[in-house]
């Protein structure tokens, strides 16, 4: 079986013939010893520039009288990979989940490439399909194989027509590590595998944005690397990605941003040097000491 | 007389009632799965009057015993509106509307027993809401309904002997009227009982069969 697993990583390696770095060039920090991406998870380069992705302004979010968002403004670019920390309870997975409107913003306005998320013309079906997402607990379909589960939003809503998803799930299963896994139920395997093809899941309908909403939390220690390492070689490919996260190490390795957020305000934001060597606010300071 | 001559000689009249029986049960719990499901996806409706007909509809056919549904809707219905029908057309709408409604609360508690997580993920892969139910939640949900689903069938099918008192020809109907002539009720009534042990045996092993077959186990379940 590991044998098998190692001849295809290799054949992977040498039969790659697009001009991307093929190994993961920064194995350091959580999951070195980890098998890496072998191959690009998208296919081509995205490009980064100025040109804003997500643009959120005065976002409140409040069920009944509670408030948990209290009035956020953000802008993400193309490319960029934005982290979001902050403590338990601050609105991070609740900011997150407005994006893609599984929660209703109570006022202020959100644009995902252009289209109105507030606006309630908007067919936010057709707006999600660009939106990838990634859940604390995986949510993979667990009526369905893992192959499925990759084609079946693909091929329900016509983004390819059949046997062109099965190809696409079959690459992108290859580029996770997890070929072999393709006709498993989600509950013959392990968090972290699961994690990696929830991603897969979220790819196949290639996305421009990716939000993930604590995506290690619910994995056991050792399988943490794994994942990050995909989401890694995904930040390298220039996906637009907004991750709300523990993992510290991940946000100072990838984040292009950092945005914490506690109490329902953005508290303070900056470059990962910014944020986790010279942090100014008292309450930042006071998570860090906490979490670090 | 001996019980195997008994049963020799009602049994043309129970075959002839077991048919009325197995006609009875089975429209009944197909009309009863259809009702079940509106009713069901109803009083999961965000429109407040729809959810209030489910609800309604649930609370009356649960409220009340069903010998006396079958008297209002066989004797009060032709009565009161003038709506008169067969006591086997009778006997179907209340078996139906009985059987749909507890099916209405088996399918609610299957819908409910599916994560909500399972429905966000296909809602942000841009999936709808009306495929998301097709696709997603509904096929989890039958998976967890099945063993109460089979249950209700065979309490339907025991039920229809209610029936006997609005006159429907079925099994024990025509079992007391063999008695009536040759007073055997402890053979007759031996043999009416082995009638439904065996479809409902049958039915059991069936449950079975389908339950391996969907692969209904507890690992299956997400963490």
């Amino acid at each position: 079986m590991a044998e098998t697993n190692e001849k295809t990583f290799v054949e992977e390696l040498r039969s790659d013939d697009s001009n991307t770095p093929k190994a993961m060039p920064y194995a350091t920090g959580y999951g070195a010893d980890e098998p890496t991406v072998s191959m690009p998870l998208i296919d081509e380069q995205l490009p980064k520039s100025d040109k804003p992705k997500v643009i959120v302004d005065g976002l409140v979010k409040s069920f009944g009288d509670l408030a948990v968002l209290k009035g956020i403004d953000l802008t993400v670019t193309e490319g960029e990979v934005v982290v979001i920390i902050g403590p338990s309870g601050g609105g991070k997975s609740c900011f997150l989940r407005c994006l893609n409107g599984l929660e209703t913003a109570s006022s202020g306005s959100i644009k995902v490439d252009g289209y109105e998320i507030t606006d309630k013309k908007t067919d936010l079906n057709k707006v999600r399909r660009n939106i990838g997402m990634v859940f604390q607990n995986f949510n993979l379909f667990s009526h369905m194989t893992v192959k499925k589960n990759i084609m079946l939003a693909p091929v329900d809503l016509k983004v390819y027509p059949k046997a062109e998803a099965e190809e696409v799930a079959m690459k992108l299963l290859r580029r996770v590590g997890l070929e072999s896994k393709a006709d498993a139920y989600p509950h013959q395997l392990s968090g972290g595998q699961q994690q990696r093809i929830a991603i897969a899941r979220a790819l196949a309908m290639n996305p421009d944005v990716m939000l993930f909403d604590e995506p290690t939390s619910a994995l056991d220690p050792e399988m943490v690397g794994e994942v990050l390492n995909v989401m890694k070689e995904l930040a390298r490919e220039g996906m637009t990605m907004i991750v709300v996260t523990h993992e510290m190490g991940f946000a100072r390795d990838v984040a292009d941003r950092v945005i914490f957020l506690s109490e329902g305000y953005i508290a303070e934001q900056g470059t990962p040097e910014e944020i986790f060597d010279h942090p100014k606010s008292s309450r930042l300071q006071e998570f860090l000491a906490a979490v670090l | 007389m001996n019980i195997f001559d008994t049963f020799r000689e009602s049994l043309p009249y129970l075959v002839d009632g077991f048919q009325v029986t197995l006609l009875a049960w089975i429209v009944s719990i197909i009309i009863g799965v259809l009702l079940g499901l509106v009713a069901c996806l109803m009083r999961l409706s965000k429109i407040a009057p729809l959810r209030g007909i489910g609800w309604v509809y649930i609370w009356l056919i649960r409220g009340t015993p069903m010998i006396v549904q079958a008297f209002v809707v066989y004797f009060g219905f032709s009565q009161a509106l003038g709506l008169r029908m067969s006591p086997l057309t009778a006997g179907i709408i209340t078996l139906s509307l009985n059987c749909g409604a507890y099916l209405a609360e088996i399918f609610r508690s299957g819908i409910q027993a599916v994560p909500k997580g399972q429905e966000e993920a296909a809602r942000s892969l841009g999936m709808g809401k009306a495929r998301t139910m097709m696709r997603i939640v509904l096929p989890q949900a039958f998976k967890v309904a099945v063993p109460p689903m089979v249950n209700q069938f065979i309490i339907t099918l025991k039920d229809t002997s209610i029936l006997t008192v609005i006159g429907m020809p079925e099994i024990v109907n025509e079992a007391q009227q063999y008695i009536m002539i040759h007073l055997d009720y402890f053979e007759t009534y031996i043999c009416v009982a082995l009638f439904y042990l065996v479809v409902i045996s049958l039915l059991m092993l069936l449950s079975n069969y389908i339950e391996k077959k969907i692969g209904y186990d507890r690992k299956g379940r997400q963490a």
